[in-house]
Protein backbone atom coordinates (compact mmCIF):
# COMPACT_ATOMS: atom_id res chain seq x y z
CA UNK A 1 0.00 0.00 0.00
CA UNK A 2 1.01 3.37 -0.74
CA UNK A 3 1.68 6.22 1.45
CA UNK A 4 -1.45 8.37 0.29
CA UNK A 5 -3.52 4.85 0.59
CA UNK A 6 -2.44 4.49 4.14
CA UNK A 7 -3.49 7.91 5.57
CA UNK A 8 -6.43 7.80 3.63
CA UNK A 9 -7.11 4.76 5.37
CA UNK A 10 -7.17 6.97 8.92
CA UNK A 11 -9.08 9.52 7.28
CA UNK A 12 -12.09 9.25 8.96
CA UNK A 13 -10.71 9.02 12.46
CA UNK A 14 -8.51 12.45 11.49
CA UNK A 15 -11.83 14.17 10.44
CA UNK A 16 -14.00 13.51 13.68
CA UNK A 17 -11.06 14.69 15.77
CA UNK A 18 -10.19 17.83 13.13
CA UNK A 19 -14.16 18.60 13.07
CA UNK A 20 -14.76 18.56 17.12
CA UNK A 21 -16.18 15.54 17.34
CA UNK A 22 -18.28 15.98 14.50
CA UNK A 23 -19.22 12.32 13.46
CA UNK A 24 -20.78 12.16 9.92
CA UNK A 25 -22.03 8.39 10.84
CA UNK A 26 -25.03 9.02 13.01
CA UNK A 27 -26.27 10.84 10.07
CA UNK A 28 -25.85 8.08 7.56
CA UNK A 29 -29.31 6.00 6.72
CA UNK A 30 -28.85 2.66 4.91
CA UNK A 31 -28.30 2.47 1.74
CA UNK A 32 -27.21 5.60 -0.01
CA UNK A 33 -28.85 8.38 1.98
CA UNK A 34 -27.93 10.88 4.69
CA UNK A 35 -30.16 12.70 7.30
CA UNK A 36 -28.72 16.53 5.35
CA UNK A 37 -30.94 18.54 7.79
CA UNK A 38 -29.97 16.93 10.85
CA UNK A 39 -26.15 17.92 9.98
CA UNK A 40 -27.26 21.20 9.00
CA UNK A 41 -29.25 21.31 12.11
CA UNK A 42 -26.12 20.10 14.25
CA UNK A 43 -24.47 23.50 13.82
CA UNK A 44 -25.52 24.97 17.67
CA UNK A 45 -25.73 28.52 16.44
CA UNK A 46 -28.83 30.04 14.73
CA UNK A 47 -29.14 32.85 12.46
CA UNK A 48 -29.32 35.67 15.01
CA UNK A 49 -26.30 34.37 16.99
CA UNK A 50 -24.17 34.02 13.45
CA UNK A 51 -25.02 37.34 12.52
CA UNK A 52 -23.96 38.46 16.02
CA UNK A 53 -21.03 36.79 15.39
CA UNK A 54 -19.89 38.22 12.16
CA UNK A 55 -20.54 41.42 13.36
CA UNK A 56 -18.37 40.82 16.05
CA UNK A 57 -15.30 39.91 13.46
CA UNK A 58 -16.42 42.64 10.70
CA UNK A 59 -18.21 40.46 8.79
CA UNK A 60 -21.94 40.99 7.31
CA UNK A 61 -23.64 44.11 6.46
CA UNK A 62 -22.41 44.78 3.21
CA UNK A 63 -23.78 47.42 1.24
CA UNK A 64 -26.16 47.20 -1.60
CA UNK A 65 -26.12 49.02 -4.33
CA UNK A 66 -28.51 50.22 -7.26
CA UNK A 67 -26.34 49.65 -10.54
CA UNK A 68 -27.91 52.85 -12.07
CA UNK A 69 -25.63 53.28 -15.26
CA UNK A 70 -26.11 49.58 -16.28
CA UNK A 71 -30.04 49.84 -15.14
CA UNK A 72 -29.73 52.39 -18.23
CA UNK A 73 -28.35 50.63 -20.34
CA UNK A 74 -30.47 47.27 -19.56
CA UNK A 75 -33.35 49.79 -20.67
CA UNK A 76 -31.94 51.26 -23.47
CA UNK A 77 -31.47 47.25 -25.02
CA UNK A 78 -34.69 46.11 -23.90
CA UNK A 79 -38.00 46.04 -25.63
CA UNK A 80 -40.22 48.82 -24.37
CA UNK A 81 -41.72 47.41 -21.09
CA UNK A 82 -38.90 44.90 -20.19
CA UNK A 83 -35.28 45.41 -18.85
CA UNK A 84 -35.07 44.13 -15.02
CA UNK A 85 -33.79 46.28 -12.30
CA UNK A 86 -30.00 45.07 -11.74
CA UNK A 87 -29.00 45.80 -7.75
CA UNK A 88 -24.95 44.22 -6.43
CA UNK A 89 -24.20 43.06 -2.71
CA UNK A 90 -20.59 44.76 -2.35
CA UNK A 91 -19.72 41.69 -0.43
CA UNK A 92 -15.77 43.09 -1.33
CA UNK A 93 -16.83 44.92 1.82
CA UNK A 94 -16.00 42.25 4.54
CA UNK A 95 -13.00 41.83 6.53
CA UNK A 96 -10.09 40.30 3.81
CA UNK A 97 -12.55 41.30 0.77
CA UNK A 98 -14.79 38.91 0.02
CA UNK A 99 -18.25 36.60 0.81
CA UNK A 100 -15.96 33.72 1.95
CA UNK A 101 -15.11 35.56 5.73
CA UNK A 102 -19.02 34.62 6.10
CA UNK A 103 -17.67 30.93 5.72
CA UNK A 104 -14.49 31.69 7.70
CA UNK A 105 -16.02 33.64 10.23
CA UNK A 106 -18.10 30.69 11.95
CA UNK A 107 -16.18 28.15 10.99
CA UNK A 108 -13.22 29.73 12.83
CA UNK A 109 -15.13 30.97 15.53
CA UNK A 110 -16.30 27.54 16.31
CA UNK A 111 -13.01 25.90 16.65
CA UNK A 112 -11.45 28.66 19.10
CA UNK A 113 -14.99 27.71 20.99
CA UNK A 114 -14.29 23.89 20.64
CA UNK A 115 -10.55 24.73 22.44
CA UNK A 116 -8.23 24.32 18.76
CA UNK A 117 -5.31 26.08 18.83
CA UNK A 118 -5.21 26.69 14.99
CA UNK A 119 -7.33 25.98 11.59
CA UNK A 120 -6.36 24.49 8.84
CA UNK A 121 -7.97 25.19 5.26
CA UNK A 122 -7.76 23.68 2.02
CA UNK A 123 -8.03 26.44 -0.89
CA UNK A 124 -6.98 28.73 -3.91
CA UNK A 125 -9.23 31.09 -3.16
CA UNK A 126 -10.36 33.88 -1.43
CA UNK A 127 -11.27 31.54 1.30
CA UNK A 128 -7.74 31.45 2.34
CA UNK A 129 -7.30 35.09 3.22
CA UNK A 130 -10.83 34.82 4.99
CA UNK A 131 -9.71 32.20 7.31
CA UNK A 132 -6.92 33.92 8.07
CA UNK A 133 -8.17 36.99 8.70
CA UNK A 134 -10.98 35.61 11.19
CA UNK A 135 -7.78 33.56 12.47
CA UNK A 136 -5.76 36.53 13.54
CA UNK A 137 -8.59 38.55 15.04
CA UNK A 138 -9.64 35.41 17.32
CA UNK A 139 -6.17 34.81 17.96
CA UNK A 140 -5.45 31.35 16.20
CA UNK A 141 -3.11 29.48 13.97
CA UNK A 142 -4.07 29.20 10.57
CA UNK A 143 -2.50 27.25 7.67
CA UNK A 144 -3.77 27.42 4.39
CA UNK A 145 -2.81 24.93 1.61
CA UNK A 146 -3.07 25.93 -1.88
CA UNK A 147 -2.64 24.39 -5.08
CA UNK A 148 -0.33 27.38 -7.23
CA UNK A 149 1.91 25.93 -9.62
CA UNK A 150 2.81 23.87 -12.47
CA UNK A 151 5.68 21.61 -12.37
CA UNK A 152 7.96 24.59 -13.21
CA UNK A 153 6.82 26.93 -10.90
CA UNK A 154 5.21 28.69 -12.39
CA UNK A 155 1.57 30.49 -10.81
CA UNK A 156 -1.44 31.99 -11.56
CA UNK A 157 -1.23 35.99 -10.58
CA UNK A 158 -4.64 35.23 -9.10
CA UNK A 159 -3.53 32.82 -7.03
CA UNK A 160 0.31 34.53 -6.52
CA UNK A 161 -2.26 37.02 -5.12
CA UNK A 162 -4.00 35.05 -2.65
CA UNK A 163 -1.23 33.63 -1.46
CA UNK A 164 0.14 37.12 -0.58
CA UNK A 165 -2.98 37.70 1.15
CA UNK A 166 -3.01 34.77 3.52
CA UNK A 167 0.92 35.87 4.61
CA UNK A 168 -0.71 39.33 5.36
CA UNK A 169 -2.65 37.99 8.02
CA UNK A 170 0.25 36.27 9.30
CA UNK A 171 -0.96 32.46 7.74
CA UNK A 172 1.50 29.71 7.20
CA UNK A 173 1.21 29.34 3.66
CA UNK A 174 1.67 25.65 1.33
CA UNK A 175 1.86 26.57 -2.01
CA UNK A 176 1.89 23.21 -3.90
CA UNK A 177 2.20 22.16 -7.62
CA UNK A 178 -0.80 20.78 -10.02
CA UNK A 179 -2.84 18.00 -8.40
CA UNK A 180 -5.78 16.56 -6.14
CA UNK A 181 -3.12 15.34 -3.92
CA UNK A 182 -3.53 18.98 -1.99
CA UNK A 183 -5.86 16.63 -0.12
CA UNK A 184 -3.56 14.03 1.25
CA UNK A 185 -1.48 17.33 2.16
CA UNK A 186 -4.00 18.79 4.22
CA UNK A 187 -5.07 15.88 5.91
CA UNK A 188 -1.16 15.17 6.41
CA UNK A 189 -0.91 18.54 8.16
CA UNK A 190 -4.44 18.12 9.96
CA UNK A 191 -3.04 14.78 11.61
CA UNK A 192 0.56 16.09 12.65
CA UNK A 193 -1.10 19.83 13.85
CA UNK A 194 -4.77 18.78 15.61
CA UNK A 195 -5.76 21.85 14.10
CA UNK A 196 -9.50 22.23 13.30
CA UNK A 197 -10.75 21.72 9.81
CA UNK A 198 -11.83 24.47 8.40
CA UNK A 199 -13.24 22.65 5.55
CA UNK A 200 -15.76 24.77 3.01
CA UNK A 201 -17.67 21.60 3.52
CA UNK A 202 -18.46 21.69 6.59
CA UNK A 203 -21.73 22.52 8.07
CA UNK A 204 -20.40 25.85 9.59
CA UNK A 205 -19.03 27.05 6.07
CA UNK A 206 -22.48 26.85 4.72
CA UNK A 207 -24.47 28.12 7.88
CA UNK A 208 -22.09 31.00 7.73
CA UNK A 209 -23.62 32.17 3.88
CA UNK A 210 -27.19 32.06 5.16
CA UNK A 211 -26.95 35.82 6.46
CA UNK A 212 -25.70 36.78 3.00
CA UNK A 213 -28.97 35.50 1.67
CA UNK A 214 -31.28 36.74 4.98
CA UNK A 215 -29.79 40.03 4.29
CA UNK A 216 -30.51 40.19 1.08
CA UNK A 217 -33.96 39.20 1.44
CA UNK A 218 -34.58 41.80 4.20
CA UNK A 219 -33.03 44.77 2.82
CA UNK A 220 -35.06 44.21 -1.00
CA UNK A 221 -38.50 43.74 0.91
CA UNK A 222 -37.44 47.22 2.75
CA UNK A 223 -36.75 49.17 0.29
CA UNK A 224 -38.61 47.93 -2.82
CA UNK A 225 -41.74 46.76 -0.92
CA UNK A 226 -40.98 42.89 -2.52
CA UNK A 227 -38.34 39.88 -2.53
CA UNK A 228 -36.22 39.71 -5.34
CA UNK A 229 -37.15 37.66 -8.00
CA UNK A 230 -33.68 36.28 -9.00
CA UNK A 231 -30.83 36.34 -7.35
CA UNK A 232 -27.63 35.56 -9.19
CA UNK A 233 -24.19 33.79 -7.72
CA UNK A 234 -21.12 32.66 -8.70
CA UNK A 235 -20.84 29.10 -8.79
CA UNK A 236 -18.14 26.91 -8.25
CA UNK A 237 -18.02 24.22 -5.27
CA UNK A 238 -21.86 24.91 -4.10
CA UNK A 239 -21.49 26.27 -0.93
CA UNK A 240 -22.63 30.07 -2.32
CA UNK A 241 -26.04 29.10 -4.44
CA UNK A 242 -26.58 26.41 -1.21
CA UNK A 243 -25.91 28.95 1.57
CA UNK A 244 -27.70 31.80 -0.25
CA UNK A 245 -31.09 29.82 -0.68
CA UNK A 246 -31.03 28.57 2.80
CA UNK A 247 -30.79 32.18 3.75
CA UNK A 248 -33.43 33.64 1.36
CA UNK A 249 -35.61 30.85 2.54
CA UNK A 250 -34.65 31.98 6.24
CA UNK A 251 -35.51 35.51 5.13
CA UNK A 252 -39.04 34.50 3.73
CA UNK A 253 -38.04 34.95 0.67
CA UNK A 254 -39.42 31.54 -0.17
CA UNK A 255 -39.84 32.12 -3.92
CA UNK A 256 -36.67 33.90 -5.40
CA UNK A 257 -35.29 32.00 -7.87
CA UNK A 258 -31.25 31.47 -7.38
CA UNK A 259 -30.05 31.05 -10.87
CA UNK A 260 -25.87 29.84 -10.64
CA UNK A 261 -23.50 31.35 -12.97
CA UNK A 262 -19.94 29.81 -13.96
CA UNK A 263 -16.86 30.89 -16.46
CA UNK A 264 -16.64 28.51 -19.23
CA UNK A 265 -13.71 26.41 -18.79
CA UNK A 266 -15.42 23.50 -20.35
CA UNK A 267 -12.79 21.18 -22.03
CA UNK A 268 -10.09 21.88 -19.70
CA UNK A 269 -8.33 19.23 -17.10
CA UNK A 270 -8.99 20.31 -13.94
CA UNK A 271 -6.12 18.14 -12.47
CA UNK A 272 -3.71 18.42 -15.77
CA UNK A 273 -0.44 20.14 -15.17
CA UNK A 274 -0.52 21.74 -18.67
CA UNK A 275 -3.91 23.28 -18.39
CA UNK A 276 -3.29 24.54 -14.97
CA UNK A 277 -2.13 27.56 -15.98
CA UNK A 278 -4.27 28.18 -19.70
CA UNK A 279 -7.30 28.88 -17.25
CA UNK A 280 -8.20 32.47 -16.49
CA UNK A 281 -9.91 32.21 -13.78
CA UNK A 282 -9.15 30.43 -10.47
CA UNK A 283 -12.30 30.09 -9.10
CA UNK A 284 -16.19 30.22 -10.19
CA UNK A 285 -16.15 28.10 -13.22
CA UNK A 286 -17.26 24.91 -14.84
CA UNK A 287 -14.06 23.00 -13.56
CA UNK A 288 -15.67 23.07 -10.08
CA UNK A 289 -19.48 23.55 -10.99
CA UNK A 290 -21.11 20.40 -12.77
CA UNK A 291 -18.73 18.27 -10.84
CA UNK A 292 -19.68 19.66 -7.15
CA UNK A 293 -23.24 19.49 -8.42
CA UNK A 294 -23.37 15.76 -9.93
CA UNK A 295 -21.05 14.20 -7.25
CA UNK A 296 -21.24 16.53 -4.18
CA UNK A 297 -19.74 14.31 -1.95
CA UNK A 298 -16.00 14.76 -3.57
CA UNK A 299 -14.43 16.89 -0.62
CA UNK A 300 -12.50 16.97 2.07
CA UNK A 301 -15.03 16.11 4.54
CA UNK A 302 -17.32 12.99 4.58
CA UNK A 303 -20.28 14.52 4.06
CA UNK A 304 -20.37 17.71 2.01
CA UNK A 305 -22.91 20.49 3.42
CA UNK A 306 -22.82 21.93 -0.36
CA UNK A 307 -25.39 20.71 -2.35
CA UNK A 308 -26.14 23.12 -5.30
CA UNK A 309 -28.51 20.59 -6.72
CA UNK A 310 -31.08 20.82 -4.20
CA UNK A 311 -31.28 24.74 -3.72
CA UNK A 312 -30.21 25.54 -8.36
CA UNK A 313 -33.57 27.40 -9.96
CA UNK A 314 -31.24 27.67 -13.09
CA UNK A 315 -27.80 27.41 -14.56
CA UNK A 316 -25.57 30.23 -16.36
CA UNK A 317 -22.41 30.00 -18.18
CA UNK A 318 -20.56 32.69 -19.52
CA UNK A 319 -16.98 33.12 -21.35
CA UNK A 320 -13.77 34.46 -19.68
CA UNK A 321 -13.88 37.44 -21.96
CA UNK A 322 -17.60 38.58 -20.60
CA UNK A 323 -16.85 38.30 -17.43
CA UNK A 324 -13.77 40.53 -18.20
CA UNK A 325 -15.43 43.25 -20.16
CA UNK A 326 -18.28 43.55 -17.25
CA UNK A 327 -15.11 43.97 -14.72
CA UNK A 328 -13.91 46.92 -16.69
CA UNK A 329 -17.45 48.20 -17.34
CA UNK A 330 -18.35 47.93 -13.05
CA UNK A 331 -15.21 50.29 -12.77
CA UNK A 332 -15.82 52.71 -15.55
CA UNK A 333 -19.58 53.58 -15.53
CA UNK A 334 -20.13 52.66 -12.36
CA UNK A 335 -16.63 53.36 -10.03
CA UNK A 336 -16.52 49.98 -8.42
CA UNK A 337 -13.50 48.10 -9.24
CA UNK A 338 -13.75 44.86 -8.05
CA UNK A 339 -11.93 41.44 -8.81
CA UNK A 340 -13.03 39.42 -12.10
CA UNK A 341 -14.35 36.10 -10.45
CA UNK A 342 -17.15 37.75 -8.09
CA UNK A 343 -18.30 38.98 -11.63
CA UNK A 344 -18.97 36.33 -13.29
CA UNK A 345 -22.74 36.80 -11.95
CA UNK A 346 -23.09 40.18 -13.14
CA UNK A 347 -21.72 39.65 -16.30
CA UNK A 348 -25.08 36.88 -16.92
CA UNK A 349 -27.26 39.52 -14.86
CA UNK A 350 -27.26 41.98 -17.65
CA UNK A 351 -28.01 40.04 -20.72
CA UNK A 352 -30.93 38.46 -18.38
CA UNK A 353 -32.36 41.68 -16.88
CA UNK A 354 -32.81 42.73 -20.71
CA UNK A 355 -35.36 39.44 -21.05
CA UNK A 356 -37.20 40.31 -17.82
CA UNK A 357 -40.00 42.46 -17.45
CA UNK A 358 -38.85 46.23 -15.70
CA UNK A 359 -41.18 45.47 -12.60
CA UNK A 360 -38.63 42.10 -11.69
CA UNK A 361 -35.36 42.64 -9.21
CA UNK A 362 -32.30 40.61 -9.65
CA UNK A 363 -29.21 40.97 -6.96
CA UNK A 364 -25.80 40.12 -8.00
CA UNK A 365 -25.40 39.01 -4.51
CA UNK A 366 -20.94 38.93 -4.73
CA UNK A 367 -18.03 41.13 -5.27
CA UNK A 368 -14.90 40.66 -4.52
CA UNK A 369 -11.45 42.58 -3.81
CA UNK A 370 -9.28 43.36 -6.81
CA UNK A 371 -5.60 43.49 -6.53
CA UNK A 372 -2.45 43.10 -8.00
CA UNK A 373 -3.14 39.55 -9.94
CA UNK A 374 -6.32 39.44 -9.08
CA UNK A 375 -7.26 41.73 -12.14
CA UNK A 376 -8.61 41.77 -15.96
CA UNK A 377 -4.77 43.16 -16.88
CA UNK A 378 -3.04 40.77 -14.60
CA UNK A 379 -5.04 37.78 -15.91
CA UNK A 380 -4.74 38.52 -19.77
CA UNK A 381 -0.87 39.53 -19.58
CA UNK A 382 -0.31 36.30 -18.15
CA UNK A 383 -3.00 34.57 -20.15
CA UNK A 384 -0.80 36.33 -23.67
CA UNK A 385 2.43 34.67 -22.07
CA UNK A 386 1.04 31.48 -22.18
CA UNK A 387 0.02 31.71 -25.53
CA UNK A 388 -3.74 32.22 -25.61
CA UNK A 389 -4.99 34.68 -28.19
CA UNK A 390 -6.69 37.58 -27.00
CA UNK A 391 -9.04 39.16 -29.45
CA UNK A 392 -12.07 41.62 -29.75
CA UNK A 393 -15.72 39.98 -31.08
CA UNK A 394 -18.30 37.70 -30.76
CA UNK A 395 -18.21 35.66 -27.31
CA UNK A 396 -19.28 32.57 -29.05
CA UNK A 397 -16.19 32.62 -30.47
CA UNK A 398 -14.19 32.27 -27.12
CA UNK A 399 -12.33 28.31 -26.71
CA UNK A 400 -11.13 27.90 -23.26
CA UNK A 401 -7.36 27.74 -22.85
CA UNK A 402 -6.77 29.01 -26.37
CA UNK A 403 -8.84 32.00 -27.09
CA UNK A 404 -10.15 34.72 -24.90
CA UNK A 405 -12.85 37.16 -27.28
CA UNK A 406 -13.62 40.75 -25.14
CA UNK A 407 -16.85 41.60 -26.27
CA UNK A 408 -17.27 44.55 -28.84
CA UNK A 409 -20.33 46.43 -26.97
CA UNK A 410 -21.94 45.80 -23.84
CA UNK A 411 -25.20 44.49 -26.34
CA UNK A 412 -23.08 41.03 -27.11
CA UNK A 413 -22.89 39.60 -23.67
CA UNK A 414 -25.23 36.58 -23.73
CA UNK A 415 -25.37 33.50 -21.24
CA UNK A 416 -26.21 30.00 -22.49
CA UNK A 417 -28.24 27.94 -20.18
CA UNK A 418 -27.24 24.49 -18.89
CA UNK A 419 -29.73 21.57 -19.29
CA UNK A 420 -30.12 21.09 -15.21
CA UNK A 421 -32.27 17.89 -16.53
CA UNK A 422 -29.01 16.44 -17.77
CA UNK A 423 -26.77 17.43 -14.73
CA UNK A 424 -29.59 15.75 -12.35
CA UNK A 425 -29.21 12.43 -14.18
CA UNK A 426 -25.53 12.36 -13.73
CA UNK A 427 -26.31 13.31 -10.41
CA UNK A 428 -28.28 10.61 -10.12
CA UNK A 429 -26.07 8.11 -12.49
CA UNK A 430 -23.16 8.75 -9.73
CA UNK A 431 -25.32 8.33 -6.62
CA UNK A 432 -26.36 4.83 -8.04
CA UNK A 433 -23.38 3.59 -9.34
CA UNK A 434 -23.15 -0.17 -8.86
CA UNK A 435 -26.51 -0.23 -7.00
CA UNK A 436 -29.52 -2.02 -8.52
CA UNK A 437 -32.01 -2.07 -5.17
CA UNK A 438 -32.59 1.36 -3.46
CA UNK A 439 -34.98 1.86 -0.09
CA UNK A 440 -38.00 4.24 0.19
CA UNK A 441 -35.88 6.69 2.15
CA UNK A 442 -33.40 6.90 -0.36
CA UNK A 443 -35.77 7.55 -3.13
CA UNK A 444 -37.42 10.55 -0.47
CA UNK A 445 -33.60 11.50 -0.22
CA UNK A 446 -32.64 11.69 -4.23
CA UNK A 447 -35.63 13.37 -4.81
CA UNK A 448 -34.86 15.83 -2.31
CA UNK A 449 -30.99 15.95 -3.78
CA UNK A 450 -31.91 17.18 -7.12
CA UNK A 451 -35.23 19.03 -5.94
CA UNK A 452 -37.71 16.93 -7.86
CA UNK A 453 -39.83 16.43 -4.52
CA UNK A 454 -43.23 16.92 -6.50
CA UNK A 455 -42.32 15.23 -9.61
CA UNK A 456 -41.79 11.81 -10.92
CA UNK A 457 -38.15 12.49 -11.76
CA UNK A 458 -36.00 10.07 -9.98
CA UNK A 459 -39.00 7.13 -10.01
CA UNK A 460 -38.56 7.52 -14.40
CA UNK A 461 -35.10 7.19 -14.16
CA UNK A 462 -34.87 4.47 -11.78
CA UNK A 463 -37.41 2.86 -14.26
CA UNK A 464 -35.34 3.21 -17.02
CA UNK A 465 -31.88 1.66 -15.44
CA UNK A 466 -33.91 -1.08 -14.20
CA UNK A 467 -33.18 -0.07 -10.77
CA UNK A 468 -36.00 -1.45 -7.70
CA UNK A 469 -37.23 0.20 -5.20
CA UNK A 470 -37.67 -2.36 -1.74
CA UNK A 471 -38.76 -1.67 2.11
CA UNK B 1 25.05 30.66 3.44
CA UNK B 2 22.09 32.28 4.92
CA UNK B 3 21.73 32.76 8.52
CA UNK B 4 19.84 31.64 11.52
CA UNK B 5 16.60 34.18 11.70
CA UNK B 6 16.77 34.89 7.96
CA UNK B 7 13.19 34.54 6.57
CA UNK B 8 13.25 31.88 4.01
CA UNK B 9 11.73 29.63 1.51
CA UNK B 10 11.88 25.80 1.72
CA UNK B 11 10.85 22.91 -1.28
CA UNK B 12 9.38 20.22 0.01
CA UNK B 13 8.52 16.87 -2.00
CA UNK B 14 5.75 15.59 -0.74
CA UNK B 15 5.04 12.24 -3.43
CA UNK B 16 7.53 10.98 -6.15
CA UNK B 17 5.83 10.20 -9.32
CA UNK B 18 5.16 6.78 -8.95
CA UNK B 19 3.94 7.60 -5.31
CA UNK B 20 0.75 9.96 -6.88
CA UNK B 21 -2.25 9.65 -6.86
CA UNK B 22 -4.22 7.27 -9.60
CA UNK B 23 -6.66 8.62 -12.06
CA UNK B 24 -4.02 11.38 -13.09
CA UNK B 25 -3.90 13.12 -16.49
CA UNK B 26 -0.57 11.78 -17.88
CA UNK B 27 1.00 15.23 -17.84
CA UNK B 28 0.81 15.26 -13.86
CA UNK B 29 1.38 11.92 -13.03
CA UNK B 30 5.13 12.85 -14.59
CA UNK B 31 6.09 14.81 -11.94
CA UNK B 32 6.57 14.86 -8.17
CA UNK B 33 3.88 16.45 -5.89
CA UNK B 34 5.86 19.31 -4.47
CA UNK B 35 5.60 22.90 -2.36
CA UNK B 36 6.90 25.56 -0.54
CA UNK B 37 6.32 27.11 2.26
CA UNK B 38 8.32 30.36 3.99
CA UNK B 39 9.35 31.07 7.28
CA UNK B 40 12.54 31.92 9.70
CA UNK B 41 15.85 29.62 9.47
CA UNK B 42 16.43 28.32 12.78
CA UNK B 43 20.23 27.21 11.96
CA UNK B 44 22.50 28.61 9.89
CA UNK B 45 21.95 26.81 6.17
CA UNK B 46 23.27 26.70 2.97
CA UNK B 47 21.01 26.63 -0.37
CA UNK B 48 20.20 23.26 -1.92
CA UNK B 49 20.76 21.72 1.60
CA UNK B 50 18.23 20.31 4.21
CA UNK B 51 17.66 22.96 6.45
CA UNK B 52 14.76 23.42 9.33
CA UNK B 53 12.18 26.94 9.71
CA UNK B 54 9.99 28.32 11.89
CA UNK B 55 6.67 29.46 9.95
CA UNK B 56 5.12 32.68 10.76
CA UNK B 57 2.67 30.31 13.27
CA UNK B 58 6.08 28.93 14.79
CA UNK B 59 5.63 25.68 13.60
CA UNK B 60 9.06 23.77 12.86
CA UNK B 61 9.24 22.25 9.04
CA UNK B 62 12.12 20.37 7.23
CA UNK B 63 12.97 21.14 3.64
CA UNK B 64 15.43 22.08 0.91
CA UNK B 65 16.88 25.75 1.06
CA UNK B 66 15.91 27.36 -1.93
CA UNK B 67 16.91 30.72 -0.71
CA UNK B 68 15.58 34.06 1.11
CA UNK B 69 11.81 34.23 0.87
CA UNK B 70 11.64 36.14 -2.93
CA UNK B 71 9.82 38.75 -3.84
CA UNK B 72 5.90 38.79 -4.79
CA UNK B 73 6.07 39.10 -8.45
CA UNK B 74 2.39 39.44 -9.45
CA UNK B 75 1.37 42.66 -10.71
CA UNK B 76 -1.15 44.50 -12.36
CA UNK B 77 -0.02 43.35 -15.70
CA UNK B 78 -0.06 46.18 -19.18
CA UNK B 79 -3.03 47.89 -20.04
CA UNK B 80 -5.13 45.88 -22.26
CA UNK B 81 -5.69 47.27 -25.27
CA UNK B 82 -9.37 45.17 -25.94
CA UNK B 83 -10.06 46.31 -22.09
CA UNK B 84 -9.27 50.02 -21.50
CA UNK B 85 -11.68 51.88 -23.66
CA UNK B 86 -14.98 50.01 -22.45
CA UNK B 87 -16.54 52.99 -20.26
CA UNK B 88 -15.84 55.14 -23.02
CA UNK B 89 -17.61 53.35 -25.51
CA UNK B 90 -20.26 52.95 -23.57
CA UNK B 91 -20.56 56.40 -22.37
CA UNK B 92 -20.87 57.70 -25.89
CA UNK B 93 -23.22 54.62 -27.21
CA UNK B 94 -25.53 54.77 -24.24
CA UNK B 95 -25.05 57.23 -21.30
CA UNK B 96 -25.03 60.69 -23.42
CA UNK B 97 -26.76 63.49 -21.66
Amino acid sequence: MGKVEELFKRSSEIMKKSLAGLDYDKFEIKNISFDYDALLNSVPYDIYEISKIQKEFKVGGTPLYELKNINKIVKKLSKPGYGAKILLKDEANNASGSFKARRASLSVFHAKKMGFKGVVAETSGNYGAAVASQAAQMNLKAIIVQEVFDSKWIGQPEILEKGRACEAYGAEVWQMTVGPELFYMTLLILNETGYFNASLYTPYAIKGIETLGYEIALEVKERYGKYPDYVLVTHAGGGNVTGTKRGLILGGAKDTKVIGVSVDLRGLHMASDRDFNRKSFTTGHTGFGVPFMVKPDRTDVPRNAARPLRYIDDYLIVSQGEVFYTTILLAQIEGLERGPAGNTSLAAAIPLARELPEDKIIVVQETEYTGAGKHPFAQLTFAKKMGIEIVKGNPEQNVPGKKIVIPEDVSELRYEKVDLEEIKKSYLKNALKDINEITKEDLKFLKEEINEKDSDFVERYLYEKGVKIYG
Amino acid sequence: MLKKGDYVEIKITILKPDERAENLPQDTKLVPYEGKVRGYLTFDGEIGKEVEIETPIGRRVKGILLGLAKEYIHNFGEPIRELIDIGKKVKEKYLKE
